[in-house]
């Protein structure tokens, strides 16, 4: 690891004058330490966010969930007011990493990691667009069984690795950004940037952007939601694909569908038409196989991951099984 | 203290230290290559084992990728301060009692993964797994240690000879006394 100057922030205002002079926001952790150990990230300063404790998750005068962007994975998942409201981000939370990795690891830090393509993981390989860009994606040629199946281009076939972010795109999460020009808000949908011409940029925050924390609007969703995630292993791995839902149902019938998977692009993939063909449906399994084939319709997979599509299709089923029968 | 070095405050097993570390020293190297506690165990140094498992503030993380002069001013509870002097706390007994491990190189990992994580579900936090009890376990949290909740939240330590059964048995024996005596 090569060395770098560090110190510990005092404030919010401080954190941003540190990065706008070059250093980059250490949170957690789990993702950025790992990555300078490999030279993937080779910052040289680090400004520590760790005693800003912007670890506070408070109910919103409109009914939601102000989310600080230091509260841990592992507080997040199991706080009341999440258990109650927002079932789907805790389970989404708990379905990724292990419980070490989430106590670390921070609410604003998960929507920030980075892809775990192996060829962007391991500065040995040469061709990676989104760690030097220009340098060719190894990817495409190479092994990409797990790589996107929506939204990939020929500069990059990567995905993003985040359950939480499956989740909160599903609850229309807002997040809260700062830099030296001011405070703003930033739409979960608007978060995430597709790789197109630019793969190297994975989100639309701005130079030295700090996210301040999340807020969750209030949700419709608490009595029938489900997070299903496939992997490779029962626990402890990444998504091959997942799809997080959220139904409400009244009288029978549904009046709200939200639903995004994970592990098929490089950003949380919501399916407006699948949502869209459920509304005014009952729960049923006629209409739960006319919403799966309407998410998969416009997938393109690459030579080795062609499953992901006939897997997502039957996991929309599932989770949307799960999603109506949790109780 | 020249450049490139950071003086970092720990209180470990409940002992005050200072040491001038290199500015890039993770907690574990910190542990092992300056303390000399070496009972923490570098298994992978990316965060994938679990072998280097302690705790932080009453925490359990990985120590691999724990930079020291992050959490300058922490508490630390590493596998030598799990038991009271000679006294085996209830999980040590446990291993060996159940035989919890072969090469026994992922057992400190193991041993204060699971301490951990015996406080974590008698304060009602959650796994991946409490979601299958319903509702109402998600709200109140699941009141008994199944296999499968052990497992669930045992996956973060991985044991490379493949023990896992004694392990869980250990881990849920000790659940049991840890239970009857109120603590952890």
């Amino acid at each position: 690891m090569k060395t770098f100057a560090f110190r510990h922030a005092t404030s919010v205002d401080d954190a941003i004058s540190a990065a706008a002079a070059g250093a980059k926001y250490l949170a957690g952790g789990t993702n950025l330490i790992d990555l300078m150990k490999g030279g993937v990230e080779q910052p040289s300063a680090l400004v520590d966010l760790r005693r800003l404790d912007l670890t506070a998750i408070t109910a919103t005068d409109s009914g939601g969930v102000f989310i600080e962007a230091g509260v841990t994975n592992s507080a997040l998942a199991n706080h009341r007011l999440i258990r109650t409201q927002y079932p789907l981000v805790s389970q989404a939370i708990l379905s990724g990493a292990t419980t070490q990795l989430r106590n670390m690891a921070t609410t604003g830090g998960n929507l920030l990691q980075r892809t775990r393509c192996p060829y962007f993981m391991q500065s040995v390989f040469t061709e990676c667009n989104k760690r030097n860009p220009g340098s060719g994606c190894a990817a495409r040629d190479g092994f990409h069984r797990e790589h996107a199946i929506f939204g990939a281009s020929n500069h990059c076939v990567a995905i993003h690795p985040s359950d939480m972010a499956v989740a909160l795109s599903v609850v229309d999460a807002v997040v809260h950004v700062q830099n030296s020009g001011g405070r703003r808000s930033i739409p979960i949908a608007e978060f995430f940037a597709l790789p197109g011409d630019t793969p190297e940029i994975d989100n639309t925050l701005q130079p030295h952007d700090l996210i301040l924390g999340i807020e969750l609007p209030p949700s419709s969703f608490s009595e029938h939601c489900w997070y299903l995630k496939v992997r490779d292993r029962h626990s402890y791995a990444f998504a091959l694909v997942s799809v997080a839902v959220g139904l409400h149902i009244e009288c029978g019938k549904i009046t709200a569908a939200a639903l995004a998977m994970g592990g098929v692009a490089a950003t949380p993939w919501r399916l407006h038409e699948a949502e869209a063909s459920l509304i005014g449906k009952e729960p049923t399994a006629a209409a739960f196989h006319t919403a799966a084939q309407l998410a998969m319709a416009g997938a393109q997979p690459l030579a080795q991951n062609a499953f992901k599509v006939d897997l997502g299709r039957h996991s929309v089923v599932k989770a949307l099984e799960q999603a109506t029968n949790f109780s | 203290m020249n450049d490139g070095e950071v003086a970092v405050n720990l209180r470990i097993n409940s002992e005050s230290r200072q040491v001038t570390a290199d500015v890039r020293s993770t907690l574990l190297d910190l542990l092992r290559e300056r303390l000399h506690l070496t009972g923490t165990k570098k298994g992978c140094d990316h965060g994938l084992c679990g072998a280097c498992t302690v705790s932080v503030d009453g925490e359990r993380v990985l120590s691999c990728l724990t930079l020291a002069a992050s959490i300058d001013g922490a508490d630390v509870l590493t596998i030598e301060g799990i038991s009271s002097g000679n006294d085996l706390h209830p999980l040590q007994e446990a291993f060996i009692e159940f035989d919890g491990f072969q090469c026994g190189y992922c057992t400190p990992g193991q041993i204060s993964s699971a301490h951990a994580m015996l406080a974590e579900h008698q304060r009602g936090d959650l796994s991946m797994v409490t979601f299958d009890g319903g509702r109402d376990d998600v709200i109140t949290g699941c009141a008994r240690l199944s296999n499968q909740e052990i497992r669930e939240r045992m996956a973060g330590n991985i044991c490379r000879c493949g023990a896992y059964a004694n392990i869980v048995e250990a881990i849920a024996s000790a659940a049991e006394a840890v239970t009857e005596n109120g603590s952890a």
